[in-house]
């Protein structure tokens, strides 16, 4: 610390205030204080005793207002640099301090930045419900339209349309909710029933839309099947379908293999092999070759394709002979598991919340 | 589906050399011919010939003999003190052998169907170092009353077997094989038999191929139909369809046949293999052929077959107990096979023996007594035999084939098949009686027109012309160049396809044909470019915005089926009248109890949330859209219409107006803390007004408007605390708020959850279909002012803030409600509302005359409107 008052005693001893020696003597003393000052505090102590009204320095410089006129410019010209180097001084320090203080503060606020913060808890879409929308995403990039229709469906829509016959097996393979009727006995036929798959789009859109048509239809579907690992009453399919002129089988395998490489990634493709389908003649099942398969890349079956029989197309007034198409569909379940290692349905089925919320927005 | 067992097949086609079941799936998936699955060697380990060379028989304390038995096996054999190979010592407890029988053993090690594995074990006294076989226990039959003598089972070494003791039993009786099921799609009914697989393996390998369906394929021709063949009458009063239900039927009689005879092992074994039940040598013989060549045959027991048969409908009223022992109530749409026991009084088909192609009946099976046979070989209209197995769920393995389509041609070919198997095993004598009731030729095979090029235009693939003559020709098809006459076309075949392939109608299924022969793998791989489409429509970018937006607040998506129960409306206290009890019900749910559709979304996704919280999870904020189904009162049933052909208008119009209304609803729940308790301090659980500002954020999401009121009659929610949402023009859109408490706890939820609903159909109707109209944003500055505003406690605070807004004009910028106040200062019954006004003018800077004048008015339009006078 600063000796509270050399000055007083200076100024008691000194014949002047303007004594040169005492005079260097008061700015050295300040210099010293200046710099022994550690903090801001100190600082302003030592800036109240050196340069205070009754500082050697304020003394002196009072002093000089009692000198004659002609002693007046020497005597500023002994004083004034002094006191020009002790304020620089104070001033200097005070600026290392203060940025001092800044930096230290700025340490003392420091937190715990690894603390929890989800104080929101964040929400997620179902995997479903954004693959379909990725799958969307897909078609739409290539041209092609997102269509729609109804759940609970005519059989017409259903069956006759697509060329499945009243008394065809295949109208009996497809394990089919029925829909009561609202007459008055038990098994009144409404003829409607909810949609064995989303091909009843198919006729809707033909019906509905100006040819070409080039559609794909995600959407919900219904089975009579017990929920399992590996089934589910209630799942989703996407269709597509495309009828124009000059379409081929190629053109059908064109677009799944397109499609299957959007999904799963470059190295994958498809292949075709013979199947039956009502609405499609050739029909075809379609495997996809799926390199991240557990035990090695292999085939896997993906879902049924063909052209559209030329029966479908009359169904809804088009000559087959003009136009042809090819439509095909998949179901989006299948493509979820296979995409993200899911292995039993249950999880995608009962709405448990930490399911969903793995994926987040995004998958 | 069908089981293909490679040895039997290999009496149809060639196969090559140690064919295995994977190979023969590899090669048969290629034409269409799916795996369904393999199934593995029933039979492994050592099993082998042993001759029987000591016998003791031993009474035991349980009453019951068994023989102590010494079986040779050869080089399996057991080795004494000194080493010297001796036979083995077997407990058996059948006794329908003697020394020097060769038996089949089963050593320690094998394994036999169960699975059973044996080893050595201490019984009756004895360590039985194996088991002597039945044919049960290998997996060969029904026979369980005694071990495999293998010459009575027709192995011995006149025949040719190498019966040697220690011989390998499993390649000698052949149950080592695995076998391959296979899937046949309904268009290939052919393919419920050896004969069609083997043409498919042929098609796909090139292997040569024998058509057994064919008369040329029998030892002798074919007898003809004589005029004292069995009498049979078709009298089909009733065609389905117009099409009679019987158009063939061939009837045989094989006399004499042994009724203690059983089937041979190998074909008792071909019968297990394939799934059947060896059952007697006549069961078995028709069952053989009819998987051999897809003809279902059936026998009756002559003697108990009164002359003549009367293929015909059905009478109300009359009924049938089947084979299978059910009494089943006939519809006037089944077609029977009859007989004639009341003829002596003028009366024919008085006695229903069958319901034809379907199921016999038991009054004129064969039994045990039986020893002359009826055989029977017909055709049968497809679909009426489909609505006849499916209206008694009789799916037999007749009438799968015959509503997949049965040869036509093919009965009389199956009947002498049947007759020479009865006679060769069963030592039976045929009669020269034949009768063939054959009307096949009044409806000929189509003709099919295809164009030469047809199927390059549908698979992208130039086949050459001949290629596709020759693969139409490999399929049994008739082929000729159609005669062009003048104006005709060039290129075009005339197609006749073969009597199996019934589905062969169309030019389409032809092209098919051609390119499955050909290889589905040739087919090229183009990219199409679709016209420019238009992208997403605004319905369904709106339904993105939705989910996103919720998601982002903080709320998990999940899914649930739309299947209630009734009891669920209870449950949700909805009242008597609720439109929403009005479901659409399934004739055939999963669940007896959930046969309902559902009418909203909330009670799936309250289950759901009730699933989640017995699984712990309590503080919960999910969310789901999805459709509903809201029948329309009166609604007529949907109209019955053929395919084919474009319904008219009208028609479409009525299917359309038997469907439900299905509008796509989105709803939420949460309940628990909405944001959790931490380090930070305590946490908030959801209350009502979360569920409105979900609500409204959907809405505002879609740019919707929507006017908010109490709704104190809507359940599930809270009587007090629910908020009805209405678009401008007063149409409700949805529900939102704090559910009721009696529904929390009828639902077993955390206290207090809250809900909302919402019509996103009806919001994206109402949605302005033009884009956001910009406002400049004024630089001028800001002027605030506060208002405090008492008024009756009873007032919503929506008409207040609604009158603050009128009053504020266009200056207000902003109103925002600060404080909600109750109590002695404001006086009994009253609240104040203190609303924070930030007001701003477009084009200058507001002066303190004109802030202060807004305030006025506020205040005066706040008066008017509810009541409200200023706080002091």
């Amino acid at each position: 610390m600063p000796s509270p008052d050399p000055a007083d005693h200076q100024l008691s001893d000194a014949p002047s205030p303007l004594d040169q020696t005492a005079l260097d003597a008061a700015v050295d003393a300040a210099l010293t204080a200046v710099a022994g000052a550690d903090d801001l505090d100190a600082l302003k102590a030592v800036r109240t005793v050196h340069t205070g009204d009754r500082s050697p320095l304020a003394l002196a410089n009072r002093a000089i207002g009692t000198l004659a006129p002609a002693d007046k410019a020497a005597a500023g010209k002994l004083l004034g640099p002094r006191r020009g180097r002790v304020a620089q001084a104070i001033a200097q320090r005070q600026t290392a301090l203060e940025a001092e203080r800044a930096q230290r503060v700025l340490v003392e606020e420091s937190v715990d930045v690894t603390l929890p913060v989800d104080r929101r808890p964040r929400g997620a879409r179902h995997p479903l419900e954004t693959l379909q929308e990725r799958i969307a995403d897909f078609f739409v990039a290539m041209g092609w339209e997102i269509a729609e229709g109804p759940e609970l469906e005519t059989e017409w829509f259903n069956f006759d349309a697509l060329n499945f016959g009243p008394d065809h097996p295949a109208r009996q393979m497809q394990d089919t909710f029925y829909v009561r009727g609202a007459g008055a006995g038990d098994d009144t036929s409404s003829n409607l029933v909810l949609r064995t798959h989303t091909s009843p789009v198919q006729a809707r859109t033909l019906l509905q839309r100006d040819l070409p048509v080039y559609i794909a239809c995600p959407g919900k579907v219904f089975r009579t099947d017990a929920l399992d690992a590996t089934h589910t009453p209630v799942f989703h399919q996407v269709e597509g379908l495309a009828v124009d002129k000059g379409l081929t089988m190629a053109h059908l395998k064109g677009t799944l293999d397109h499609f299957a490489k959007a999904m799963f990634g470059p190295e994958a493709r498809t292949r075709l092999r013979p199947s039956f389908f009502p609405f499609t003649e050739p029909s075809a099942e379609m495997d996809l070759w799926f390199p991240q398969k557990k035990g090695g890349p292999g085939w896997i079956e993906w879902g049924g394709c063909g052209m559209v029989n030329p029966n479908v197309l009359r169904s809804v007034g088009i000559d087959p002979d003009v136009y042809t198409g090819f439509a095909f569909g998949m179901g989006i379940e299948r493509t979820l598991m296979l995409r993200h290692g899911i292995a039993d349905m249950h999880d995608m089925v009962e709405g448990d919340v930490r399911f969903t919320s793995q994926f987040g927005m995004e998958i | 589906m069908p089981y293909v067992v490679t040895e039997w097949l290999a009496e149809h086609v060639e196969l090559p050399e140690g064919l295995t079941a994977e190979q023969l799936a590899a090669d048969l998936v290629r034409v269409g011919l799916e795996e369904e699955g393999i199934h593995g060697a029933q039979v492994t380990g050592p099993v082998v010939v042993g001759k029987v060379v000591a016998m003791t028989p031993e009474q035991q304390k349980n009453g019951k003999t068994i023989n102590w038995c010494q079986v040779d096996v050869g080089s399996h054999n057991a080795t004494d003190d000194s080493g010297n190979p001796v036979p083995r010592g077997i407990v058996c407890g059948a006794h329908n052998f003697t020394v020097g029988d060769e038996v089949v053993v089963a050593l320690p090690g094998a394994v036999l169907p169960g699975p059973f594995p044996i080893a050595s074990r201490k019984t009756y006294g004895h360590v039985s170092d194996g088991m002597i076989c039945s044919a049960r226990e290998l997996g060969l039959g029904q026979d369980h009353a005694g071990i495999i003598v293998l010459e009575q089972h027709g192995y011995s070494a006149e025949l040719g077997h190498d019966v040697t003791p220690g011989t390998d039993a499993i390649a000698l009786l052949g149950i080592g094989e695995q076998v391959l099921e296979i899937n046949v799609t309904p268009d290939r009914g052919y393919c419920f038999s050896y004969r069609g697989v083997a043409r498919e393996f042929a098609h796909s390998t090139g292997a040569s191929f024998t058509d057994r369906g064919l008369e040329s394929s029998l030892a002798a021709p074919l007898p003809s139909a004589t005029p004292d063949g069995f009498p049979v009458e078709v009298a089909d009063a009733a065609p389905v369809h117009g099409v009679v239900g019987c158009d063939r039927f061939v009837t045989r009689v094989v006399r004499g046949i042994d009724p203690q005879a059983a089937s041979p092992a190998w074909m008792q074994r071909r019968l297990t293999q394939s799934g059947m039940r060896p059952i007697s040598l006549v069961v078995d013989v028709s069952n053989y052929v009819m998987l051999d060549l897809g003809q279902p045959t059936h026998c009756y027991d002559l003697a108990k077959v009164a002359a003549p048969l009367v293929v015909r409908r059905a009478a109300a009223g009359e009924r049938l107990t089947t084979l299978d022992d059910a009494d089943r109530a006939l519809d006037p749409e089944d077609l029977l096979i009859t007989d004639s026991p009341a003829l002596a009084d003028g009366e024919e088909g008085t006695r229903v023996l069958g319901i034809a192609g379907v199921m016999g009946g038991a009054s004129s099976e064969v039994s045990v007594t039986t020893t002359d046979v009826l055989v029977e070989a017909a055709h049968f209209d497809p679909v009426s035999v489909a609505r006849t197995a499916r209206r008694h769920r009789l799916a037999s393995e007749a009438a799968k084939r015959f509503e997949r389509g049965v040869d036509p041609r093919l009965a009389a070919v199956a009947a002498q098949r049947v007759v020479d198997l009865l006679v060769e095993l069963g030592g039976g004598a045929v009669d020269a009686a034949v009768s063939d009731l054959d009307r096949t030729a009044e409806a000929p095979a189509p003709v099919v027109r295809l164009a030469l090029d047809e199927p390059a235009r549908l698979t992208g693939v130039d086949y050459p012309q001949e290629r596709v003559r020759a693969l139409l020709a490999e399929i049994g098809c008739t082929v000729v160049d159609a005669v062009v006459d003048a104006g005709g076309d060039a290129g075009v075949l005339e197609v006749t396809p073969p009597s199996w392939r019934p589905d062969l109608v169309d030019a389409a299924s032809l092209v098919e044909e051609v390119a499955r022969l050909d290889g589905y793998d040739a087919i090229p791989s183009i990219l199409p470019s679709a016209p420019a489409g238009t992208g997403l429509t605004a319905g369904q970018q709106a339904r993105r915005s939705l989910a996103r937006a919720l998601a982002e607040a903080g709320l998990v998506e999940v899914l649930s089926y739309p299947f209630v129960a009734p009891a669920q409306h209870d449950d949700l206290l909805l009242p008597e009248d609720d439109p929403r009890r009005v479901a659409v019900s399934l004739v055939n749910p999963l669940s007896d109890e959930q046969h309902e559709m559902r009418t909203n979304l909330l009670g799936t996704l309250l289950a759901t949330a009730r699933r989640n919280v017995g699984r712990g999870i309590t503080d919960l904020a999910v969310f789901e859209t999805g459709l509903v189904t809201r029948p329309r009162v009166g609604a007529p049933a949907a109209p019955s219409l053929p395919g084919g052909s474009r319904p008219s208008d009208a028609d479409l119009a009525a299917l359309a107006a038997a469907l439900p209304d299905q509008p796509r609803h989105v709803a939420g729940v949460l309940a628990g803390e909405l944001e959790p308790s931490g380090w930070w301090g305590a946490g908030r659980r959801a209350e009502w007004s979360d569920a409105v500002a979900l609500a409204r954020l959907v809405a505002d999401t879609l740019r919707v408007d929507v006017v908010v009121t109490a709704d104190a009659d809507h359940r599930p929610w809270h009587p007090g605390r629910c908020a009805r949402l209405a678009l401008a023009d007063g149409t409700v859109v949805g529900h939102a708020g704090e559910l009721h408490p009696q529904v929390v706890e009828n639902l077993g939820l955390p206290a207090r959850a809250v809900a909302f609903e919402l019509d996103v159909d009806a919001l994206v109707g109402a949605a302005p279909a033009v884009p956001v109209a910009a406002t400049p944003v004024s630089a001028f500055p800001l002027a605030k002012e506060d208002v405090a505003l008492v008024v009756d406690a009873d007032v919503p605070a929506a008409d207040v803030e609604a009158a603050v807004v009128r009053g504020a004009g266009d200056l207000l910028e902003e109103l925002r409600l600060f404080d909600v106040f109750t109590g002695a200062q404001v006086g009994a019954g009253k609240k104040s509302l203190a609303f924070s006004l930030r007001l701003r003018a477009a084009d200058r800077t507001l002066t303190a005359d004109e802030t202060a004048a807004v305030r006025d008015r506020v205040v005066a339009a706040a008066a008017e409107a509810v009541g409200a006078t200023l706080r002091s």
